[in-house]
């Protein structure tokens, strides 16, 4: 039950950290003073400590990565450091050629790429402190396992262990360079771009844009009365639809579940399939092809007038709150089979003779449901509930592919009425291009969901600790 | 005892009845897409009659024939290479870190666990944008190779599913290879790769599944550049307002051809599927 404790072990990890991060430090201080002058000098020639003991590969390696940094920051990465503290100065423009008696457009400096290879190169500075430290740990390891009269581990030794006592080492390059260059360089470029101006109006390579410190939020929160209701009211409309579309399909989808495993039902691998077909078939196809069916102009539509039932055609998606009303309507066809699919595999694990012993006891099924089944169901479940819950707040397929947000309000920033949080952050990107306000937005969100899960996960393991089922 | 055994009955009756009319009203959409799929075209996206008037193959045929402003083939052998790799690149990075997270410990694991957990509370396409500057960098962008990276980049966040399977594979097992001086990397290989095929086949099939069925990082990253879209990309742009009058019976029929076989998968793993969502919620 590792995510549960989540918030201890966060506040643990934090505070180990902390403590590593300054035991670090001490001890590189400490190490220098203690070094001998082999070990010094490896403070300020990478690699020296293991090249001057025999250690020709790891030292080279240690060296080459100091040249190549040094190198890299000479060509360019200087530059773009300091270049981070403005995102530039000189704005695209004509400039008055003296020689040639004509304006010449100048390239000026591009803020975004700027912003960029900045974080880039300021990763990439940090990367390079990590393996500079690793490097004096090496040197003052080296030292005291001489003093101690034992060998120095050899290249073949530290290659062998890469692949049995390092093996994490190995498994993980991969994965954890991946994840930085696709997740974490790129959510820290847009982290940062909340903290700026980067909107229609500073677009590069045209325009500058600069940093605007927490402007951004003082707008969302009020600064600008349009943001602000378009951000409370959206914010209201995410919570409301997360709850329904999260408990609704859940207990739904239970109750199909029930149904489906009942004694006396047959084929019910049949059943089953019917329902996880739904799941199956892509939701752009599907939920596109709702859309269409409920057009005001679709066939739905044309049914119910052929048939004399409607007088004139109802707007199930250009009416806010009918828009509302449908797309979790819809939402339930969609997440239904999905639940089921979920629950009763869990539904055939409560112990059968919960049931019996109540049912000599005088319960019904109704009674049965509300003191053994939803109960259990809801203890060995509430770590997928949370996902889901936050799952939906980050919806974008639903709502997108069914209303695309709308109907469009005027009162709302470049939203509809229907719009979560997500897909407004989607529009302002694409259709916008503010993604000063989409980055806010985003941070925004993360912190939503984030508060949540920190919560629930700390309230059920503290429930969990108290009453365990099985 | 008499009553008791007819209250039966007409319960399985009853729920019989009410488990029908459930599947009507799931499979309705389903079999309205067919029928439009064989519907001739000109009565437009929004025909008056709800069950087709005339029949027809054509719209199957067109799509493969009809390639200059909607090349089908071309998007569906994209999109085709485009799964292949990326299924590939990302079982590799799931498998490679659901291990190290279950089965390894080192001083980093926790850390590591809980900045994943933190960065996947982020929406997944704020970082859309950038990502794709990065890639432009680096002179990918537009790319049917960007595309792969963009499915598998943060392929390691996932790793929940799997490391929950890896959890029961019982720790003795691995003890026991190792007195016999068998390597991490020995035991990964020849013990658990073994012992794990249901959850190497969950993580191959859902991977290969998600380029279909993905339009938004597919529009981010190729803009315009139409011969590298992928099928959902595609038929999504028929229901562009411009298109759907004439291409609505042709975007059913693509929609068709691609629901069949992911449907088809998705029954075949739902076994899996369901073992790996409460095995990963269960266990974090």
């Amino acid at each position: 039950m590792e995510k549960e404790n989540m918030l201890k072990n966060f506040v643990a990890g934090i505070k180990s950290v902390g403590k590593s991060i300054a035991n670090g430090f001490s001890s590189f201080f400490s190490n220098f003073v203690k070094g001998d002058i082999i070990t010094k000098i490896s403070y300020f020639i990478m690699g020296f400590g293991c090249l001057a003991r025999k250690q020709i590969v790891k030292g080279l390696l240690y060296l080459g990565v100091q040249i190549a940094y040094i190198y890299y920051m000479i060509q360019t990465g200087s530059y773009y450091i300091m270049m981070l503290t403005t995102l530039g100065t000189q704005s695209q423009g004509e400039v008055w050629d003296e020689e040639l008696q004509i304006f010449k457009v100048v390239q000026g400096d591009n803020s975004m790429l700027l912003l960029l290879f900045g974080v880039i190169s300021v990763c990439i500075t940090i990367g390079f402190l990590m393996v500079y430290v690793m490097n004096t740990k090496t040197a003052y390891k080296n030292q005291c396992l001489l003093k101690e009269g034992k060998k120095l581990p050899s290249f073949k030794q530290d290659w062998k262990d890469l692949w049995d006592k390092n093996y994490h080492i190995t498994v993980l390059a991969l994965p954890i360079g991946m994840t930085f260059l696709f997740t974490v360089l790129p959510l820290i470029f847009m982290i940062l771009m909340a903290f700026t101006n980067y909107d229609k109006n500073h677009q590069p390579p045209g325009n500058l844009f600069t940093w605007v410190g927490l402007e951004n939020f003082q707008k969302v929160f009020g600064g600008n009365p349009m943001w602000g209701e378009t951000f409370s009211r959206l914010f209201v409309w995410t919570i409301i639809w997360a709850i329904f579309a999260t408990f609704l399909n859940y207990l739904f989808g239970m109750l199909l579940a029930i149904l489906i495993n009942r004694k006396g039902v047959k084929l019910k691998k049949m059943w089953r399939t019917i329902f996880i077909i739904t799941i199956a078939i892509p939701q752009f196809v599907s939920l596109l092809l709702m859309s269409k069916l409920l057009h005001d102009q679709g066939a739905l539509n044309n049914l119910l007038l052929d048939l004399g039932w409607i007088s004139s055609y109802i707007p199930f998606l250009t009416n806010a709150t009918y828009a509302k009303i449908v797309v979790i309507v819809i939402n339930l066809w969609v997440g239904i089979p999905y639940s089921m699919l979920i629950t009763s595999g869990i539904l055939m694990n409560i112990p059968a003779d919960l049931y019996e012993a109540s049912h000599i006891d005088g319960a019904n099924a109704v009674q049965q449901f509300f003191y053994i089944t939803l109960p259990y169901m809801l203890h060995v479940t509430t770590p997928y509930m949370i996902t889901q819950f936050v799952g939906n707040i980050n919806n974008f397929n639903v709502i997108y592919l069914l209303t695309g947000g709308g109907p469009l309000s005027l009162d709302l920033y470049q939203a509809g009425s229907s719009d979560l949080l997500v897909t407004w952050l989607y529009k302002l990107t694409v259709n916008e291009q503010n993604y000063a306000l989409a980055s806010t937005i985003g941070i925004l969100i993360f912190i939503i969901c984030a508060t949540l899960s920190l919560i629930t996960y700390n309230k059920t393991s503290a429930v969990q600790e108290e009453d365990t089922f099985s | 005892m008499k009553n008791s055994k007819t209250k039966r009955t007409v319960a399985n009756v009853v729920s019989h009845v009410f488990l029908t009319i459930l599947s009507i009203i799931w499979l309705l959409p389903v079999v309205w897409l067919l029928m439009q799929s064989f519907r001739e075209t000109p009565t437009g996206a929004f025909p008056k009659a709800i069950i087709p008037t005339t029949w027809t193959l054509s719209n199957y045929t067109r799509l493969f024939t009809e390639t200059d402003l909607f090349n089908f083939p071309r998007w569906f052998m994209n999109t085709l290479v485009v799964a292949i790799a990326s299924c590939i690149l990302t079982t590799i990075l799931t498998l490679l870190t659901a291990y190290a997270f279950s089965r390894l410990r080192f001083k980093a694991r926790k850390p590591l666990m809980n900045v994943i957990l933190i960065l996947g509370m982020f929406p997944g396409f704020m970082s859309m944008i950038a990502v794709y500057h990065i890639l432009k960098a680096i002179g990918l962008a537009q790319s049917l190779l960007s595309l792969v990276l963009v499915y598998s980049g943060g392929a390691a966040m996932g790793y929940y599913v799997a490391k929950g399977f890896f959890d029961t594979i019982p720790a003795s097992i691995d003890e026991a290879a190792m007195l016999d001086g068998a390597t991490k990397n020995q035991i990964f290989w020849q013990i658990t790769m073994p012992l794990s095929k249901p959850i190497v086949i969950y993580t191959v099939l859902t991977s290969f599944i998600s380029p279909w069925v993905d339009f938004i990082f597919v529009s981010v990253i190729m803009k315009d550049n139409y011969q590298n879209y992928t099928v959902a990309l595609g038929l999504y742009q028929m229901l562009a307002r411009e298109n759907i009058d004439a291409y609505f019976t042709r975007f059913c029929a693509g929609a068709v051809l691609i629901a069949i076989p992911i449907t088809l998968l998705f029954i075949k793993m739902q076994k899996y599927y369901v073992s790996g969502i409460t095995a990963g919620g269960a266990k974090g």
